[in-house]
């Protein structure tokens, strides 16, 4: 059976979906004759023609804007982001028309816009972002972050079949260096609900994306040479994120670490840290712990990028504090 | 700090006090136990105890006045007066925390013996204990989790030493600690759990309570609660439950815990009842200020039933069966936060008309929350009528330490084949008696309710036309 990749799995989704569903249609910036920045929409055009597989101009807030209008004739618009980065010039048609067109008008707004996110390959700080922050704060959207390539068919299909606005966000780190079995049978991964990717008893670690990898690692090392049992809870959907699956995390080790790639100030950890100090206060044995980026720019430099990103030489350091706490 | 001398409530029926004397004058320094004032109440003249040391500061209640229980009559404070003979500080022990006021009605509270009874302040000696132990237990450092582990399992953190960074009690602390502690008790034999036969009458005062209390050997040991199984989320609230709510929990599971139950139905004939309400119960209502349901009617039979049964107005301590010569009947009233039982005590001195109004009262005053303790307490056998919410049998449990409670299901009109083979409509009820099958067989339950059955179905009330 052939390993499928991460970016490979989110290729299939698309396939599926636009040989599924006659109303499911792509576009966005070379996305058609050139089959994309990183090639996911590579024989789209073939197979579905110019029609459903639409190269845009250079204008996000175009390319979101008309994906609102096709969404409401009916339409289930996948738009792509050439690098995620970008997705902040479509920031007021996310947030100001997508997000609030149910609550103004009772219209759906059923799109996906999706993008590789996410620094640690030499991108700079215009190819690196990972925006879930500028987002966190918009009710009305959605939010998905896979960290395997099964997450990344799977919630894709959820994506596409989901009927509010949902940012899916790839990690083009994970493009190529993941890869597993898929099933050949059609499936989805719900939005909202998180999974344990390693049980442990002493710290859990919260965390999603590519930092999912850097857990289970830092996870390994721990058991081998410390003797700590972490465990690793993938959140997957960011919005809505898996309270129940965080609490029963939380109350099962009492410590906790939020690691995620965005930088720490005003990242999505500071709202996961409230949520477990407003209702699992009496659950923890220690302080809820953050690691993230620090806060700069995605620095260009490659030995500047690797200090500024979490690794799992700082995740350890900060899980062997915590438990000698 | 000033705080509150309070007219003791000195017996179950006591509501005012008067005072004779008082035996410290203002800036006096007294002593706690020390008695300051004599009181003279209906029952018992005595020497009124200082609930606090201090100095006497202020006197609200003169000699040969009289005052409702639990009036404030004078208060002490810790702080030397200006005008105090002796200016020796006050003790470092005084109390940090005062409660709010203790009211007589807490099911909580502790119960005063009725003999040296201390004037009860509005001082909760269970949060005195805690403030002063937090004072001292500043300097422990842990965690929330091992705070409300400490909470849960009665832990004083002061004992555990801590592993943490800078010596902080963590986690694995408190479980090591409970693991020791467990290793410790398990080698103890436990005691005997017969408790010491009292005297079958009167009932000892007892801790009030949302229920008929207990025997104190048989009241459950707090139990640690488990942390919820329910996570917080859109589907499920969790909800603490109310002390009310948590009371009849426990006694619910420790009386199926104590009793194998027993129910029985017997079918009863109420159309003579009936009828007997249907001519009276306006004329009744207008003399005598109470409702004439169907309740005074039961009430009334089955204490006379109870006389010929005495098995089931009894209870079981240890080895012994305790026989009660008087009928306490407790009335199940459901409220809209919970349940209580209050007792009409000594029901067989009572007729119709005194059942109607103590059935009445009661049940007022408890869904208006102005039961006095003493009236929840010492029932000696137990009624529910679930038959008011249309209810046609149940199978109520014991209210302990009682042998049995009856059950009444709605009276409802049913055709029914008479002595004759004729169908006529009656009006209907199914009793249910549930029983101790410790102490009553089924032989017994059963001859009872069929006297029951009879007596109510040939009622003879002298009291109504």
């Amino acid at each position: 059976m052939a390993l499928t990749t991460y970016l490979e799995a989110i290729r299939q989704a698309l396939f599926e979906e636009m040989r599924r569903d006659p109303n499911v249609f792509c576009l966005g910036e070379d996305i058609g004759v050139y089959g994309g920045a990183f090639k996911v929409t590579a024989g789209l055009l073939e197979e579905f023609g110019p029609e459903r597989v639409i190269d845009t101009p250079i204008s996000e807030a175009a390319i979101v804007g008309a994906a609102c209008g096709a969404a409401h004739l009916g339409l289930r618009p996948v738009a792509e982001m050439q690098f995620i980065d970008f997705i902040s010039c479509a920031f007021d048609m996310l947030t100001n028309y997508a997000a609030t067109s149910r609550y103004r008008q009772g219209l759906a707004v059923p799109i996906v816009v999706r993008g590789p996110s996410g620094a640690g390959v030499r991108g700079g700080p215009f190819h690196s972002r990972n925006p879930e922050a500028f987002f966190m704060n918009t009710p009305g959207l959605k939010m998905v972050e896979p960290a395997t390539a099964y997450d990344a068919k799977g919630l894709l299909k959820a994506a596409i079949r989901d009927d509010d606005p949902v940012l899916y966000f790839e990690h083009k780190y994970l493009y190529r260096r993941i890869k597993e079995d898929l099933p050949e049978t059609d499936y989805i991964v719900p939005i909202g609900k998180a999974a344990v990717r390693r049980a442990g008893t002493d710290v859990s670690i919260i965390t999603f994306g590519a930092m999912v990898h850097v857990a289970l690692e830092a996870a390994e090392t721990l058991a081998r040479e410390d003797d700590i049992q972490v465990e690793v809870l993938d959140m997957r959907s960011l919005l809505p994120y898996d309270k129940e699956a965080m609490a029963q995390t939380v109350r099962k080790t009492n410590k906790v670490i939020i690691l995620h790639e965005a930088t720490l100030t005003g990242g999505i950890g500071g709202e996961f840290a409230a949520f477990i100090a407003e209702e699992l206060f009496e659950h923890l044995d220690g302080p809820i712990v953050r690691v993230a980026s620090i806060d700069t720019p995605t620095p260009y430099s490659p030995p500047l990028e690797d200090f500024f990103l979490p690794n799992a030489g700082k995740v350890m350091a900060a899980v062997r504090r915590l438990v000698e706490y | 700090m000033r705080y509150e001398v309070v007219m003791p409530q000195m017996g179950e029926s006591i509501t005012e006090g008067t005072i004779i004397k008082w035996l410290k004058q203002i800036g006096d320094r007294v002593e706690r136990d020390e008695p300051i004032f004599e009181i003279s109440t209906d029952k018992v003249d005595a020497e009124i105890p200082a609930p606090q040391a201090g100095f006497l500061v202020e006197i609200l209640v003169g000699e040969n006045q009289t005052v409702p229980v639990n009036t404030v009559v004078a208060y002490i404070s810790d702080e030397v007066p200006a005008s105090a003979p002796d200016t020796q500080p006050a003790p470092a022990e005084a109390p940090a925390a005062v409660s709010a006021a203790v009211s007589a009605a807490t099911p909580s509270a502790t119960a005063a013996p009725s003999n040296g009874v201390t004037a009860a302040t509005r001082i909760d000696e269970a949060d005195v204990e805690d403030a002063s132990e937090t004072t001292d237990a500043f300097g422990v450092r842990s965690s929330p989790l091992v705070r409300r582990m400490a909470r849960e399992h009665g832990i004083d953190l002061r004992q555990i030493r801590g592993t943490g960074i800078g010596g902080r009690i963590t986690k694995h602390d408190v479980l090591a600690f409970l693991e020791r502690r467990q290793a410790a008790a398990s080698t103890v034999v436990a005691p005997p759990a017969t408790p010491a036969v009292t005297p079958p009458a009167p009932p000892a005062p007892a801790t009030p309570s949302v229920m008929p209390p207990a025997t104190p050997a048989m009241t459950a040991p707090a139990v640690a609660a488990p942390p919820p199984a329910a996570l917080p989320g859109d589907e499920v609230e969790v909800v603490p439950m109310t002390a009310m709510r948590k009371k009849i929990a426990e006694r619910m599971v420790l009386s199926k815990h104590t009793s194998p139950h027993v129910t029985s139905v017997f079918e009863v004939d109420m159309t003579h009842i009936h009828r007997l309400r249907e001519r009276n119960k306006r004329e009744f209502e207008a003399q005598h200020g109470a409702k004439l349901t169907f309740l005074p009617f039961i009430v009334k039979s089955v204490v006379d039933t109870l006389r010929a049964w005495p098995a089931l107005n009894a209870s079981i301590e240890g080895d012994n069966i305790i026989y009660k010569k008087h009928y306490h009947i407790g009335i199940a009233v459901a409220l809209d936060w919970g349940l209580i039982v209050p007792v009409i005590r000594h029901a067989e001195e009572k007729n119709l008309i005194g059942l109607a109004r103590s059935i009445s009262d009661l049940a007022n005053r408890a869904r208006a929350k102005q039961l006095k303790p003493d009236e929840v307490v010492g029932g000696t056998f137990t009624i529910t009528n679930y038959g008011s919410f249309g209810s046609l049998i149940g199978t109520p449990i014991i209210n302990q330490p009682q042998v049995a409670i009856l059950g009444v299901g709605a009276v409802v009109k049913r055709p029914v084949v008479t002595e004759d083979d004729a169908i006529a409509i009656r009006h209907m009820s199914y009793l249910s008696l549930t029983f101790d099958h410790r102490l009553i067989d089924g032989a017994v339950a059963d001859q009872f309710m069929s006297q029951l059955k009879r007596t109510l179905e040939t009622f003879q009330a002298t009291e109504l036309s």
